[in-house]
């Protein structure tokens, strides 16, 4: 019996190191692909490097002015991790505050709901005009863009508790408190956690706009000097930098959230 | 205040519902004796889980009940014991907190206790009963790493962390294969001996094996009725007796359909 538990769990972990081994190798063929398509377009149609610089002349772009494009990175990822900060603690207190005092729940919804019905494009010039060409108008935009997801996933996680686990922890005389602390906040993680994939892909969306309608600083602002200046393969430069900010954001918040809850998918 | 036994006298008891126009139980006449399983048995929808749940404190805010209910305990102050403090409830699913292991959903009632907590002690004490629930070696799993028997397990030895004098407990062997029940039908008499059970099962076979009272729950609004069980103490062997007590209460419950 033990045998066969240890081959079990030798075989799962083999295929585990396997499956990370593959995901890995797909990344590595499908960005090559990708690049190499780019490459084959650009030669075969001859295209203009003012409308599609080749892969090769962006790498070059990346490598030489790497100092100016690592400052505007910088600042852009400053905006969405401020932003998903918070962005994430607005909509955690929100839901909170609906779960707990139910009248007040009748007041904050129609609130919510009124700042999904305002497109948030529309709020970023105001935003600039209350709160400056800085950094605190990208971080407020990225904030309230993701607001929206995060609470209706984490007030639907809260709500939700399967009522077994209720009347479990009611029949131990847990108070009001307790069982939210005990219970309804870690059932309600995994929800929660899909709060937070949705809130790291579309926060970088706001921090962008954000910087696109007024800013000094901040890759999206690089990419409309550059296209103003017909520099188009540091517009590419910069548009590959914030692909890969945001999906090494994702993959890392994923990985993260996965060891956090581990129940998660069971 | 310390309380050992508990023995409960339910009379003329009439449960409504808050927003329904129909009673769910009346004329509910029942006695639970102290340190004795006490079996209600009855179909989906007889009642039977209501019961249970406003015993448990559980239905508090959304009923009306009528009726008389009389709680016994060992000493003379007993006529102030307040029920939901000396229950320990037990589910029909295990209701293992995923998040936590094996030991921390034992010592869960812990968490939230009045009292500050000793750790050590109740550690201790935790491991030892799952010890005697047979799961000494899987204190650190996840509930995810157990079969069903092994979980509900869990949940008998967390039930007996609680160390109640009554023990509710809602069909908590209604999901196991038939040797994993029968198996922890046994375990579960022999470790809450000297404890108030009250049980609930739609399953005769299991009724007629561990009932010292059996009620079946009939009817709408439900009624309870006793029946006889046999002589000897559970759990029991199934016997020409316990097979013929068994087809008495099939039929009983059949007319039901009728």
């Amino acid at each position: 019996m033990s045998d066969m538990a240890q081959y079990h769990s030798v075989s799962t972990r083999l295929s585990k190191k396997e499956r990370i081994t593959y995901s890995a190798l797909r990344l590595v063929i499908s960005t090559a692909v990708i690049l190499g398509l780019w490459q084959i377009v650009v030669v075969a149609f001859q295209m203009p490097s003012f409308i599609l610089p080749s892969p090769i002349a962006v790498l070059d772009r990346l490598g030489t002015r790497y100092d100016v494009l690592l400052k505007h990175t910088w600042v852009t990822a400053q905006e969405i991790l401020l932003g998903l900060g918070l962005g994430l603690t607005m909509g955690l207190l929100f839901a909170l505050m609906m779960l707990m005092f139910q009248p007040l729940k009748r007041w904050l919804l129609p609130i919510l709901i009124a700042s999904q019905a305002i497109p948030v494009f529309a709020i970023a010039p105001v935003m600039m005009l209350w709160l400056g060409y800085g950094i605190a108008s990208k971080v407020v935009i990225a904030a309230i863009i993701i607001f929206f997801p995060v609470t209706t996933c984490c007030y639907d996680g809260l709500r939700n508790t399967p009522i077994g686990y209720l009347d479990l922890a009611k029949t131990m005389g847990a108070s009001k408190w307790q069982l939210l602390r005990h219970i309804q906040f870690p059932a309600a993680l995994p929800t929660l956690a899909s709060g937070i994939r949705v809130a790291v892909v579309i926060a970088p969306i706001g921090a962008v706009v954000g910087e696109w309608v007024g800013s000094s600083e901040g890759l999206g602002y690089l990419m409309l000097q550059a296209n103003a200046r017909m520099i188009i393969d540091e517009m590419f430069a910069a548009l590959f930098i914030l692909a890969v900010l945001s999906i090494t954001l994702y993959f890392t918040t994923d990985i993260v959230l996965k060891k956090a809850i581990p129940w998660e998918n069971k | 205040m310390c309380v050992n036994s508990i023995g409960i006298k339910i009379r003329h008891g009439n449960l409504q519902f808050r927003g329904s126009s129909a009673s769910t139980l009346a004329g509910v006449n029942m006695t639970i004796p102290a340190k004795q399983w006490t079996v209600l048995l009855g179909r989906s929808g007889s009642g039977k889980t209501t019961i249970l749940r406003y015993l448990a404190g559980l239905l508090d805010d959304q009923v009306e009940w009528q009726g008389e209910i009389e709680v016994s305990g060992n000493d003379v102050s007993a006529e102030n014991i307040v029920l939901h403090d000396h229950i320990a409830y037990m589910a029909q699913q295990d209701l293992l907190l995923p998040w936590l292991n094996v030991l921390d959903n034992v010592c869960l009632s812990s968490r939230f206790s009045s009292v500050a907590p000793n750790k050590e002690q109740d550690k201790q004490r935790a491991l030892s009963l799952l010890e005697q629930v047979g799961l000494a070696d899987n204190a650190y799993m996840t509930p995810a790493q157990l079969s069903g028997g092994m979980r509900q397990r869990v949940a008998l030895a967390r039930t007996l962390m609680q160390d109640k004098p009554l023990v509710l407990m809602d069909e908590p062997f209604s999901a196991l294969d038939a040797v994993t029940r029968h198996k922890l039908q046994t375990l579960s008499v022999s470790l809450l001996k000297g404890k108030t059970l009250v049980l609930i099962t739609h399953d005769p076979q299991e009724a007629v094996r561990l009932a010292d009272q059996l009620y079946v729950l009939q009817g709408t609004p439900a009624q309870a009725q006793q029946l006889d069980v046999p002589e000897s103490s559970p759990p029991r062997k199934l016997d020409a007796e316990c097979a013929a007590l068994q087809q008495a209460i099939l039929d009983q419950l059949e007319k039901d359909y009728e």
